[in-house]
């Protein structure tokens, strides 16, 4: 029995008192996926806040064996997906906040590996390279990074990923699969040397 | 194309590395809307000086006098087994707070009354109904709710109403017509409020010690209780007392279709 497991039964044994771990237990990741998907904090933060109390309310309306039945990392997954969507098309009409970078609420969960080795200059640095790839992955078509952020950011197995987004695995891993190569070729893009002005 | 499919150990690693961790407020906000964890602050501006309101995503919790705070977390959770935080109330519910005070009962203040039975619940949505200005006695609210043998349970329910002021239970007096006891400070505070909303209470006590219990009119042939605003519309001269209903339908009097005498003779 793992985590999960043991939170879904006590989820189904009595919500109100099970709930705050839950909570705990998944926020972070969801506020990953939102963050990822929206690229906001604010929005983020808003979207990870909605899907936990709707979750609540669905867990609330359920019986014991519906919730017993629930994987919670993919049906969170589902939940905080379409939150973003609901979220990104309001910030779509309202027009587009320019693609912000993680600020300071928003560190790292994994610290440095070698924090000897950590000086300012290669926390900085380290921080720059976050960036970048924040940047990239929010370049990407809304399908490959859906999928790259639940498969690579938020780490769900190809069955969860899939479960999560109602799609075959096959598709996910496909959808997965393209992401990278498009992240691949905007590294090469980005160190490629800029061509020499041409002089006639 | 002959790309590697297979992601590179760089690539994962940058990847999971995009993971943040939430706001700190992000537990307490999901707590707080789906009503396990409370927040708690003051509103300056009532007829009995300064209040704390706790409230969550369901409702308001309670209202209370302010006062210290540590005393009022410590209440707060054994009257309602969680924790208060606290905040600075919303300008939307300071508002509609600010109204309901101001008398403005088309304001809508969800309340969280979890936890409440569903008679007294009952009780305090009847309290509701009460205009300001007016009062009823507890055996009213009791046969209005269908309950008429429960006036001492109606004394107790209105005794625990958690949120006074919001719910007017300091409208709600005794069966002789007495002010009676208030839970948000002792009766003095009932009498201020009941001043300030226009009841004249010198006067509602000279009515209960002399034994009246409802006003008529010779005009419309009709009784009320003294506060009914059709009662206080009746002029000296044709304004008769009776020290029951009884008394009045005897003289050919028929109850108030507004303030429902009847109810109170119950």
């Amino acid at each position: 029995m793992d985590a999960d497991d043991r939170l879904i039964a006590d989820l189904a044994d009595d919500l109100d008192a099970a709930f705050e771990r839950l909570v705990i237990a998944h926020q972070d990741r969801l506020y990953t996926i939102a963050l990822r998907m929206l690229g906001d904090p604010g929005d983020a933060e808003e979207a990870a806040q909605d899907a936990l109390v709707r979750a609540y309310r669905a867990l609330a309306s359920y019986d014991r064996a519906r919730i017993a039945e629930l994987r919670l990392r993919p049906w969170l997954s589902t939940i905080v997906l379409n939150r973003c969507r609901t979220v990104g098309a309001r910030r779509a009409t309202r027009g587009p906040k320019p693609v912000s970078i993680d600020g300071d609420a928003n560190r790292p969960i994994t610290e440095p590996e070698a924090p000897e080795a950590a000086t300012p200059t290669a926390v900085a640095e380290r921080h720059a390279e976050r960036d970048r790839w924040a940047v990239r992955l929010a370049a990407l078509p809304t399908a490959y990074r859906t999928a790259i952020v639940l498969r690579h950011v938020d780490g769900l197995t190809y069955p969860e990923a899939a479960e999560a987004l109602g799609r075959p695995e096959g598709t996910v891993k496909a959808q997965v699969h393209r992401g990278i190569a498009l992240l691949r070729t905007m590294l090469e893009a980005e160190t490629r040397p800029e061509p020499e002005e041409m002089t006639a | 194309m002959t790309t590697q499919l297979e992601i590179t150990d760089t690539e994962a690693t940058a990847l999971a590395d995009l993971a943040a961790r939430a706001p700190s407020t992000l537990r307490s906000s999901v707590l707080v809307e789906v009503g396990l964890l409370d927040r708690y602050g003051r509103i300056d501006e009532s007829p009995l000086g300064p209040l704390v309101v706790a409230w969550n995503g369901v409702g308001v919790v309670s209202v209370d006098l302010a006062g210290d705070q540590e005393a009022f977390e410590a209440r707060h959770l054994v009257a309602t087994g969680r924790q208060a935080i606290a905040a600075e109330v919303p300008t939307r519910l300071a508002n509609a707070i600010a109204r309901r005070l101001d008398g403005d009962r088309r304001v809508r203040i969800p309340l969280d009354l979890r936890g409440h039975t569903g008679f007294e619940q009952d009780v305090w949505r009847k309290a509701l109904e009460i205009p300001r200005g007016e009062v009823r006695p507890y055996g009213w609210i009791a046969a209005e709710i269908g309950r008429p043998k429960a006036v001492r349970a109606v004394g107790s329910a209105v005794g625990h109403n958690p949120v006074p002021l919001i719910v007017p239970c300091h409208r709600v007096v005794r069966s002789d017509g007495m002010i009676g006891q208030y839970s948000l400070g002792g009766p003095e505070n009932k009498r201020t409020i009941l001043t300030a909303e226009g009841v004249d209470v010198p006067g509602l006590e000279r009515l209960a010690a002399a034994g009246v219990r409802y006003v008529g009119s010779d005009t419309t042939k009709i009784y009320c209780l003294p506060t009914c605003r059709h009662a206080r519309r009746v002029t000296d001269r044709h304004r008769l007392e009776f020290h029951s209903a009884a008394e009045g339908i005897a003289r050919g009097y028929r109850a108030c279709l507004v303030c429902r005498p009847a109810s109170a003779a119950a």
